[in-house]
């Protein structure tokens, strides 16, 4: 758990981490995690014994020295660090000497955080001011301690920012009150409260506790800390510290080397927080105690001096630490699935996978790969259970495709009772004539063509023959018993509709389409080797009225035939408007060539919507087959027609009760039509091309429920927009993809799927149906109990998709994965993968928003955050001051994350975020996957003047807060939507040159959607580098141009996820301190 | 006396009076035929009684046939305006029979005696420089008028897809040469069916084009112009920016096209034209979506040229299945009603699609267009329900077998065809108005005619036929189409009318030409009164019983549309024993004693036969072929129609020259060939004799060249029938014993049955196998009938 911190400490410690690693692997070996991880433990372990030992004491004063010698500010802000252990920004301020001012400051600031989440603005202001404040005289690197520190600081701190961080994360400010209060045993309550708590102890406090608490706390910390730094939580606190200490006092950090190995043994009698992994809560909290004394104070005096209140935000946990610590650990072997409840690397580290039995996470994430027992356990917890399932996932070329197997006439050999289907958990008995479901226990008989011998161990002799019982994924052939009506399916159609009404035609979008399409054409999704596509297309055109197209082969010219009839649709011909494409290839072609030009001086504006898609239904189902419509849309359909639709848009809603409205459809229209389109297995897939509102929360209603995707490309312009466009348009006609899917998760007794998040459609309680499935798309299942679960045969989950291919094959496609169960809190806590957990709760608070206010939805995930993080500092870590934040290793990203997703535009839109936007992307993150999620809501910034022009690796991620940039560099931030290109203001003209092609940083334009082609290392790295990330994205992201202090740069710095927004979400910082204070209020 | 009434009844101006009365019957049939070919009209009495109570004793209504366009050589038209009467309520249009006064300039209406002034014109005018409308020759005159904008005629195809390949083939190539029959300005138009209703876009270049509509869903006309894009924006008015005006031809022309610009582009469209596509899987019948086409066609004209003359011209192959106008579901397995379906009320879908059509045709006759329906099927293709549509907007009905035949072929050739003049043998949007003088009023009229509802003092409260108005809106008519017009003598006994008194009638038809000129003209008639209890014989021997036997036909089959079969024949019997009991000359129980004059010698047979004809017998016809021959009856002109009535039967043998022989079984003997005319059908009979030798091949033997010959005069007098006949009647050529020879043995009068063939002899014509009653029979009933005491 601590690990994550330390890691952030290995770094700057290079060579302790060995050391450290040596170490903590045994320590943690128990865990889970075999190798890499651990060093990280090590790491944290190694510092905190260090702590333990004399040394910590050094260690932490080093840190608070350095604080002390700088500006006080500064060092307040640096000594949170070393207080870190426990968050408290705070202590650093009394040992800083300013005490009792600093507190106060930064108990404001904490205030203001806080109220910040609660009341918004008020506070905010100050608070604000407060952190710009901190980190200027910090010297933007490396806060407030870097600046007192030498230059080379800077460096260092970088590096060490980190580890401080995650120590701080431990603390709140808050913390730091507590621990002031068990100094004083009043302070806690203040701590507590931060609005209350100031108020009453901190004059009292405050003023004493300062001086007292530097040096006690510090010792204390040190004594009790150290060992139980329990790198769990605070782990990275410790290495700050020496870092600091290398720094400054070279000794101290030789010592607190040294001390690490001896620790070990401290770190035995403290077993107890490392099982859970979050000792260090005691640690900390003692140094807190200290720290934080002065935390109370702040509560009442502080207000004034500012510097002393900040966490120092390189010492709270790092994303991109912990991003890259997981990538140097995992990234190197292969991960094999065959052990049950394996943790597998995270989303954003390379890996392959070797499937020996479970599912590959590229398929199945969990949040938790060892499930509670009991109800009771996981309703403690609060850790939901979910599972991430991304059925089709592509796999990389390294990666085997899941076997096709075929059982013949009657099937796939499946359970009689609960009809799982054969796996390799499946167990055979009496010599293998009949075998006995994993799921259900039921005893079904092997039938004769299975039959098979068992050998000495109890295998099947075929055993490593029959990819279903020796992998996690594979596929089965279906029988016509799984068709729709007991047919065979045909192969399915493409239909593309086209809006022609006047600002399609305008803005040279139908003519783009048009050209795009003759040629895309040919790359329509093929099964396996076949020579050409078994797909058929057809073309509607509309604007008030449908244009359909008779493109039949025999035919000398298209036959256009118009539907006027919106208000009752249907389809006009059969043969002739689904046509092969080679065989019509002429008559396409004189289409796709007579469509702009037929439309040229149309002056029709309005159009109407859910005639088109009744339309492409009644094709298919003319045709017979299941299929995708691809519809081009531009405006609010007003044309009078069925699912007719008004502006709808109010601003004034937001924050209201009645904002839920914004994000559910004007009318059940087209929910009755998605049900419509999904029996029909018709998905719709939608580019939206919009010049103002048009309802994305009603339009999309259809293409959500039916497995399809929703574009959007606001204000759309071919210069710059047609790029991204053609881009996603290719990607989406060419992607894999399964239509008339019905997806059935099975689980073993005790356990059971009770909750789906995705674009699907549910007729029933168990099977999500989804029209078409392609490669992105993502179901979030979410498990709860109905029985107890056993340690011993753990959960299994087993997860089966039938669909048609895109040759019209029908199959069903296995995914297996075993869980394991456990008894003790502490083994959840360890098995967790935050980035999955956050993929759940953005997608169930997404999902609240159509019910719920708003702000219920995001007290309601603080909360249950709150509970899940409270629970482990109360089951799982040990005992330790009430005052510290004690977080999982596992969970360490937690707050930041849920940060992030709370100041998403869904559920905290800026002035900017139009209605359509938000509705936008609450569906776009639906479907999302744990990778796309995890960027998505934590932007990936790269430095790109750090890259490496000749190695082909990406430099080095750096954190999403702006003082981490450098105004001489240039920055690259992608969130899967967007790509920005950040470019400081005096970044050396040369680069400027080199990238843009212009001779200064006021020539670069805005307007550029792509980076012009330069011949230079430089530039072709940079583009290298964009294109790289464009290809692990599922759509083409827009590429903005920003220049620092040019008005664009507001809209980057919303990214800056880790800094206070505009519209009020809060600094990470500030949240840490809200969690801790939730947790302190619950743990109460 | 007799004849010096007559002589004074007559005027001079109409015709020549006769000078005796034993030739007063061949005077009068001159007189009738005379008037007839120069006004096309025929009244049942050509003397009218003259009170009400005396002339409802007539039995046979006051009426007459009119035929509106009756073609005259020798009518040149004047280029002027007609000058009408100034009384608004009547607006009579002067004619010969208006006293004038030449120096005063004033002449009076002979209808409502309204003085009026000549206009400034006729300034000029005096006894011997008189204006046309003023020469008694001119009772029928026509003017052309200028009024309004010319629009080219319009022909908008409707062309049912859902057809065998053959036949489609068949039907494009009719379609395609007829593009070639059509005044080069004439707009067309094309609107598909099968399963969807496609309304072509003729303008396209490049790509073709067309709306589609869905076959099972009923627009409403506004609905139907949105959706074409018919409706004017309205939205750039309300934007106040100057309305780059969509003129009302651009937006039509996407639709309709003139047949010079387009006629490649339209061949190439028709030749591509596929069979409907969609699958018809075993067991089922293709869904044709007939029922919204024609509405849509309806809609897109009424939007775009409401009263302008237009032609809707229907090919369907089927049944509608589907949708509003549907006939009959789309499994084979429900056959389509039969008559048997309906009397037991079993038509489940008959009255809901009759409804559609209706409110179709009358949206349609509204706008002055006519709807042609041109059904080719070997089943019923739902005439019956669709008939309104071409009775009520005077369109063509036409029924074959298939589009693949010379029947439809050379019928639809014929819709094209040519007058004397050159002029296309159509105008369209008729409007008749009929005036009366006070002693008479109009009961209604019969024929391919809507009402206008003009009420008026004219307009009697009796209906007949459809009455309740003075003007009935013809939209399309040729020069054979003739209504029939019902009137009745109010004058009240009481009121006795001075000796010599006239009754006068004026018919004012208001048409588009073919030529597109707007034309008007006016025939104006006018006929002696005469005291039916003085001068009884005298309107008698001016009884018109052809004239009479088609008015009574059109009233019966009118009746006949909305009763039940038997009740008509009752009423038609019950019409002809009071016609018998008045005018017959008998001892009282005496049928031995019965006679009939000659004036109406041959109406009882004519009633025996039209009671014996498909118009009132539905035995052995579908519901469709019934709506078939009724709508041609209500508008064939009065020859037409009596062969209708009772077939013409020609004989060919060697004992000499062709000759009209009884239509009666004893006609039918084997060294005779036959030839009969049903107006229908052309049936060609070859005796048992001649058909022997023709087997054994005389016709090729140098030495019987005179057979040869007799078999090929029948043969050509046929053509000759065959090329004028519109609809091309079905020719068949049979011989005795031949399956095809019911079509003779069902017409024949059957003298001679299985129940009396011994009593009549063996060698005299051929026995028909039926229980129907003799002309015998029923005249010897009908004598009876007539002079006893008890009726």
């Amino acid at each position: 758990m601590s690990v994550n911190q330390q890691a952030h400490t290995g770094p700057p410690y290079g060579q302790p981490q060995p050391g450290y690693q040596g170490y903590q692997q045994p320590a943690y070996g128990g865990q889970s995690l075999p190798g890499v991880p651990q060093s990280q433990y090590g790491a944290y372990n190694g510092p905190m014994p260090g702590y333990q030992q004399p040394v910590p004491p050094q260690g932490y004063f080093p840190s608070l020295g350095f604080p002390s010698k700088g500006s006080p500010v500064s060092l307040n802000s640096d000594t949170s660090s070393l207080a870190p252990n426990f968050i408290g920004s705070l202590r650093a301020p009394p040992t800083s000497g300013a005490p009792p001012p600093a507190s106060g400051a930064s108990h404001p600031s904490g205030h203001l955080a806080y109220s910040q989440f609660e009341h918004g603005d008020v506070q905010n202001g100050i608070p604000a001011s407060a952190a710009p404040m901190q980190r200027p005289p910090a010297s933007q690197p490396f806060l407030p301690g870097s600046a007192p520190t030498p230059v080379s600081q800077i460096s260092t701190f970088q590096q060490y920012g980190p580890p401080p961080a995650s120590v701080q994360q431990l603390r709140n400010h808050m913390a730091g009150m507590t621990i002031g209060s068990t100094a004083a045993s009043a302070p806690p309550p203040a701590g507590l409260g931060y609005g209350v708590g100031p108020s009453s102890y901190p004059p009292t406090t405050g003023a004493p506790r300062p001086p007292a608490m530097p040096g006690p706390p510090l010792p204390g910390q040190t004594v009790a800390g150290p060992p139980p730094s329990s790198q769990p939580n605070h782990v990275s606190s410790p290495p700050p510290p020496s870092s600091m200490a290398g720094l400054h006092p070279g000794p101290p950090m030789s010592g607190l080397h040294g001390p690490p190995p001896p620790t070990h043994p401290p770190q035995p009698g403290y077993q107890m927080q490392q099982n859970g992994s979050f000792g260090q809560m005691r640690g900390p909290q003692p140094n807190y105690g200290g720290a934080y004394p002065g935390a109370p104070n702040y509560g009442s005096p502080p207000g004034p001096p500012p510097p002393p209140k900040r966490l120092d935000p390189d010492s709270i946990p790092s994303p991109i630490q912990v991003i890259e610590d997981d990538r140097n650990n995992r990234g190197s072997e292969p991960f094999v699935t065959g052990v049950r409840g394996q943790v597998p690397p995270l989303v954003t580290t390379n890996f392959l996978v070797k499937d020996q039995g479970n599912a590959s996470p590229r398929y199945i994430r969990c949040t938790s790969y060892n499930i509670p027992c009991t109800s009771d356990m996981a309703k403690q917890s609060q850790v939901p259970l979910a599972a991430v399932i991304k059925p089709l996932a592509t796999l990389p070329p390294e990666e085997t495709l899941p076997y096709l197997v075929d059982h013949g006439e009657s099937g796939p050999v499946r359970c009689n009772r609960c009809k799982a289907y054969m796996c390799p958990f499946m167990q055979f008995i009496e010599g293998g004539r009949r075998f006995q479901c994993c799921f259900c226990s039921c005893v079904t008989e092997v039938p004769p063509h299975y039959f098979q011998h068992l050998d000495h161990t109890g295998k099947r002799v075929d055993f490593y023959d029959r990819p279903e019982l020796s992998l996690g994924s594979y596929e089965f052939l279906a029988t016509v018993d799984y068709c729709k009506n007991n047919k065979f399916p045909s192969p399915p159609a493409f239909i593309f509709m086209i809006d022609v009404s006047y600002n399609a035609v305008k803005s040279g979008l139908v003519r783009l389409i048009c050209e795009e399409l003759k040629s895309l054409l040919d790359y329509l999704p093929r099964e396996g080797n076949m020579e050409e596509s078994a797909i058929r297309v057809g073309f509607v055109t509309y604007n008030k009225v449908l244009h359909f197209y008779n493109v039949k082969s025999s035919l000398a010219q298209p036959q256009m035939m118009v539907v006027s009839d919106v208000a009752d649709m249907f389809v006009p011909l059969l043969d002739g408007f689904l046509v092969n494409v080679n065989e019509s290839r002429t008559v396409i072609a004189s289409l796709l060539d007579q469509i702009p030009e037929m439309f040229a001086d149309t002056r029709e504006t309005e159009t109407v919507f859910a005639p088109v898609i009744q339309a492409g239904l009644e094709a298919l189902k003319a045709a017979e087959c299941a299929g995708k419509l691809f519809i081009f849309h531009t405006s609010l359909p007003i044309a009078e027609a069925p699912g007719k639709l008004k502006n709808r848009d109010d601003r004034k809603l937001i924050n209201t009760d009645k904002e839920k409205t914004l994000f559910q459809p004007q009318t059940s229209f087209y929910n009755n039509l998605a049900k419509d389109c999904v029996a029909q297995g018709c998905c719709v897939d939608l580019f939206l091309f919009p010049n103002q509102y048009l309802d994305v929360a009603t339009l999309g209603v259809v293409p959500y429920q039916t497995g399809g995707s929703i574009y959007k490309y606001a204000y759309f312009q071919l210069e710059t927009d047609q790029y991204r466009f053609l881009n996603d348009l290719r990607r989406d006609v060419q992607k894999e993809v399964g239509f008339d899917a019905v997806m059935r998760v099975r689980t073993s007794t005790g356990i059971r799927a009770t909750d789906f998040f995705g674009a699907f459609y549910m007729s029933n309680t168990t099977d999500v149906e989804m029209a078409g499935l392609d490669c992105d798309k993502t179901i979030t299942v979410e498990f709860k109990h109905d029985d107890k679960l056993s340690e011993d045969s753990g959960a299994l989950l087993q997860c089966a998709l039938l669909y048609t291919s895109c040759a019209g094959q029908r199959r069903l496609r296995i995914h297996n994965l075993s869980l394991n169960c456990c008894t003790q809190l502490a083994d959840l806590y360890r098995n967790c993968e935050t980035d999955t957990l956050i993929n759940y709760l953005a997608k169930y608070a997404y999902r609240g928003v159509l019910s719920s206010p708003v702000k219920t939805v995001r007290d309601a995930l603080i909360n249950q955050c709150a509970q899940i993080l409270a629970c482990y500092r109360k089951n799982c870590a040990s005992p330790s001051s009430a005052g510290q934040l004690i977080l999982p290793e596992c969970m360490k990203l937690l707050p930041v994350y849920l940060n992030c997703v709370l100041k998403s535009d869904v559920l905290q839109p800026g002035p900017e975020v139009t209605t359509d936007d938000r509705a936008y992307i609450r569906q776009l993150v639906t479907s999302m996957d744990v990778a796309e999620t995890n960027v998505f809501f934590y932007p990936r910034l790269l430095p790109l003047t750090k890259a490496d022009v000749d190695s082909d690796s990406l430099p080095a991620a750096i954190r999403n807060s702006e003082e981490r940039l450098s105004k001489g560099d240039i920055y690259l931030l992608e969130n899967g939507l967007n790509v920005f290109v950040w470019v400081g203001v005096s970044v050396q003209q040369g680069l400027i040159q080199n990238l843009f092609g212009v001779s200064s940083f006021s020539q670069i334009s805005n307007a550029l959607s792509t980076l012009p082609v330069m011949e230079n290392p430089f530039s072709k790295k940079v583009r290298s580098i964009v294109d790289m990330i464009q290809g692990q994205r599922s759509r083409y992201m827009k590429l903005i141009i920003v220049k620092q202090e040019d008005k664009l740069e507001m809209l980057f710095k919303h990214f800056l996820v880790e800094d206070k927004s505009l519209s009020g979400g809060a600094s990470y910082v500030d949240f840490l301190c809200h969690m801790h204070k939730e947790i302190r209020q619950l743990l109460s | 006396m007799l004849l010096s009434s007559l002589e004074g009844a007559l005027d001079q101006t109409s015709f020549i009076p006769p000078k005796s009365f034993c030739r007063a019957m061949a005077t009068y049939l001159e007189f009738i035929q005379q008037n007839e070919e120069r006004d096309g009209v025929r009244f049942s009495w050509n003397v009218w009684p003259s009170s009400r109570l005396e002339a409802t004793r007539m039995v046979v209504p006051l009426a007459c046939l009119l035929t509106p366009l009756k073609e005259r050589l020798d009518l040149p038209p004047v280029q002027y305006e007609p000058v009408l009467c100034s009384r608004p309520t009547c607006k009579a249009v002067l004619n010969p029979l208006c006293q004038v006064d030449y120096r005063a300039k004033l002449w009076a209406c002979n209808f409502c005696f309204q003085r009026n002034q000549f206009p400034p014109a006729y300034a000029g005018i005096s006894e011997v420089n008189q204006p046309a409308e003023l020469m008694p020759q001119f009772s029928t005159i026509e003017y052309i008028v200028q009024r309004g904008p010319q629009t080219p005629l319009i022909f908008l195809y409707v062309v049912d897809t859902c057809l065998e390949e053959e036949d489609l083939q068949a039907l494009k190539e009719s379609l395609q040469m007829s593009l070639s029959l059509l005044p080069p300005d004439a707009l067309v138009g094309l609107i598909t069916f099968g399963r969807m209703v496609q309304v072509h876009e003729l303008s396209c270049e490049g790509i073709s084009k067309s709306y589609v509509f869905r076959g099972t869903k009923d627009l409403a006309a506004k609905q139907i112009q949105d959706m074409l894009g018919l409706s004017r924006p309205a939205v750039p008015m309300q934007q106040g920016r100057p309305l780059q005006t969509p003129e009302q031809p651009v937006i039509s022309s996407r639709f309709l096209q003139p047949v010079h610009k387009i006629d490649m582009n339209l061949t190439d469209l028709l030749g591509e034209l596929q069979r409907d596509p969609w699958p018809v899987t075993q067991g089922k019948r293709p869904l044709r979506s007939t029922g919204v086409a024609l509405s849509i066609a309806v809609g897109l004209l009424e939007g775009t040229f409401p009263n302008t003359g237009a032609r809707i011209m229907l090919f369907t192959g089927g049944p509608p299945t589907q949708g509003p106008g549907m006939v009959v579901g789309d499994e084979l397995k429900t056959p389509i009603r039969s008559w048997h379906d309906i009397e037991k009320d079993n038509a489940r879908f008959m009255k809901k699609a009759t409804k559609h059509y209706e409110t179709l045709a009358n949206r349609s006759a509204a706008n002055g267009h006519c709807i042609d329906i041109y059904a080719c099927a070997l089943d019923q293709t739902g005439l019956l329900e669709m008939k309104c549509c071409a009775n009520l907007t005077g369109g063509h009905m036409v029924m074959g077998d298939s589009f693949n035949t010379s029947l439809f072929k050379q019928t639809f050739q014929r819709v094209f065809s040519k007058g004397y003049n050159g002029e296309f043998r159509m105008a369209f949007g008729a409007n008749l108005d009929v005036k009366t003088s006070r002693e008479l009023k109009i009961a209604g009229a019969i024929g391919p005619c809507i009402s206008l509802n003009a009420k008026g003092p004219c307009v009697s409260e009796n209906e007949l036929g459809i009455g309740g108005t003075s003007q009935w809106k013809i939209c399309s008519l040729d020069p054979s189409t003739t209504l029939a017009i019902y009137f009745e003598v109010v004058n009240q006994h009481n009121a006795p009318i001075p000796q010599g008194g006239r009754g006068a009638v004026q018919f004012v038809t208001q048409y588009q030409h073919s030529s597109t000129q707007r034309r008007i003209r006016v025939t104006t008639i006018a006929r002696n009164w005469a005291d039916a209890q003085t001068q009884l014989q005298h309107i008698e021997a001016a009884f018109d019983q052809e004239a009479a036997a088609v008015l009574m036909a059109r009233l019966g089959v009118y009746r006949a549309e909305s009763e039940e079969g038997p009740d008509v024949l009752r009423w038609l019997d019950r019409q002809l024993i009071r016609l018998c009991q008045k005018f017959g000359q008998y001892n009282k129980d005496d049928p031995n004693s019965f006679r009939l004059s000659e004036s109406f010698s041959l109406y009882p047979q004519f009633i025996f036969h039209l009671r014996r004809s498909p118009f009132l017998q539905v035995f052995n016809n579908s519901p469709d072929e019934s709506s078939y021959y009724r709508h041609h009856f209500a508008r064939q002109d009065l020859t037409q129609s009596l062969i209708m009535i009772q077939p013409i039967l020609y004989a060919y043998s060697f004992h000499g020259p062709p000759e009209p022989v009884l239509l009666d079984s004893s006609s039918i003997l084997p060294d005779r060939i036959l030839l009969m005319d049903t107006f229908f059908q052309i049936v060609i009979y070859l005796g048992e004799t001649i058909a022997q030798w023709q087997k054994a091949g005389y016709q090729d033997m140098p030495e019987y060249e005179n057979f040869k010959h007799l078999l090929q005069a029948p043969l050509d007098d046929a053509q000759e029938i065959l090329q004028t006949r519109f609809p091309m009647p079905r020719y068949i050529h049979t011989e005795h014993g031949g399956s095809q020879a019911r079509f003779l043995l069902s017409k024949v009068n059957p003298s001679q049955t299985h129940n009396n063939l011994y009593a009549w002899g063996q060698e005299s014509g051929a026995p028909i196998l039926t229980d129907d009653v003799s002309l015998q029979v029923f005249m010897d009933h009908l004598k009876k009938l007539a002079v006893s005491s008890a009726s």
